[in-house]
């Protein structure tokens, strides 16, 4: 099973997150922003945290726009899975592959921390391994997290099961406590909170683990 | 010649910093500030003859997030 990282200048978790699906026996490549194509037989491509372009314009804009991300496009629109998280998540919502938007927290402050989050829907190769309403803790480190989308966009989302991870304590301002979410299909997962860095009884925690070999062990039944 | 692109949050759409510059103004004494609304300016040195549509598409495609933010290009 492959699994390609993306690097843009800024990026900073493009290694964590490489390791986390190495770790879970995902074969990694990792691929830089201005590759105009993934390599041959990616199955999932991984968006990573930081501050892609530093954060300039809007975090995650200049990065949207990025040639590789045309390539990434094209992949989701073949049904291929995409793992966007924390900065990647933004990334995803500038691109249009996911819906809403993530705006300043609702605090003005930058917030770093374990949180508490309800596995909202297990309904995805990324969850599957979670039981439905299971309590997992994952880091948060972001200035942008606040989930924001129009009534009828956060509608659609909580009735067709594409909330797949909501907050238990909001740490900033986001919409119905939404913490990550699903695209259509629900092969393309946004989301905050950092997977990648409870993968290691050393990291302080394996929460994240499971995710990554849910996604392996999807591929391996398909 | 030049576009300026001035960008703003949607309506509606809460402003938390806009909200602090509120406040901080109501602590440095200023009294009767009702709202504040931050957003950003984006100067464009074009080529003579660029259109006020191709100023609009550029908001579309880059300068503006529309799921959040409104525009509005003066052409000068």
């Amino acid at each position: 099973m492959r699994a390609a990282v993306l690097t843009f200048p800024g990026s900073n978790c493009d290694r964590d997150l490489a390791v986390a699906f190495e770790q879970a026996g995902f074969d990694v490549t990792r691929v830089w922003h201005k590759d105009s194509s993934l390599p041959e037989g990616v199955d999932v491509v991984g968006v990573p945290g930081g501050f892609s372009f530093g954060d300039y314009l809007r975090c995650g804009a200049i990065a949207a726009r990025a040639p590789i991300m045309s390539a990434v496009a094209d992949h989701a629109g073949r049904g291929g899975y995409v793992l966007g998280i924390c900065n990647g998540f933004q990334v995803l919502a500038e691109t249009g592959l996911l819906p809403g938007a993530l705006m300043r927290n609702a605090n003005l402050k930058f917030v770093c921390k374990p949180v508490e989050m309800t596995v909202e829907s297990n309904e995805s190769a990324f969850l599957s391994g979670y039981d439905q309403g299971a309590q997992v803790v994952y880091p948060v480190a972001h200035h942008d997290g606040n989930y924001s989308a129009d009534a009828d966009v956060l509608d659609r989302l909580d009735g067709e099961g594409r909330v797949a991870l909501r907050y238990v304590s909001n740490p900033n301002g986001s919409d119905r406590d939404i913490a990550g979410i699903l695209s259509e299909n629900r092969r393309v997962l946004g989301m905050m909170p950092h997977p990648e860095r409870v993968v290691d009884p050393a990291h302080g925690g394996t929460d994240g683990a499971t995710l990554f070999s849910s996604l392996l062990d999807s591929f391996a039944v398909a | 010649m030049r576009a300026t692109v001035t960008v703003m949050l949607k309506e509606g759409v809460l402003d938390p910093q806009g909200e602090a510059v509120r406040h901080a103004l109501g602590s440095l004494g200023f009294e009767g500030v009702g709202g504040v609304r931050q957003g950003k300016v984006i100067e464009l040195d074009l080529a003579d003859g660029t259109t006020e549509d191709a100023v609009k598409d550029m908001c579309e495609k880059l300068l503006a997030n529309t799921v959040i933010e409104s525009y509005q290009v003066e052409l000068a």
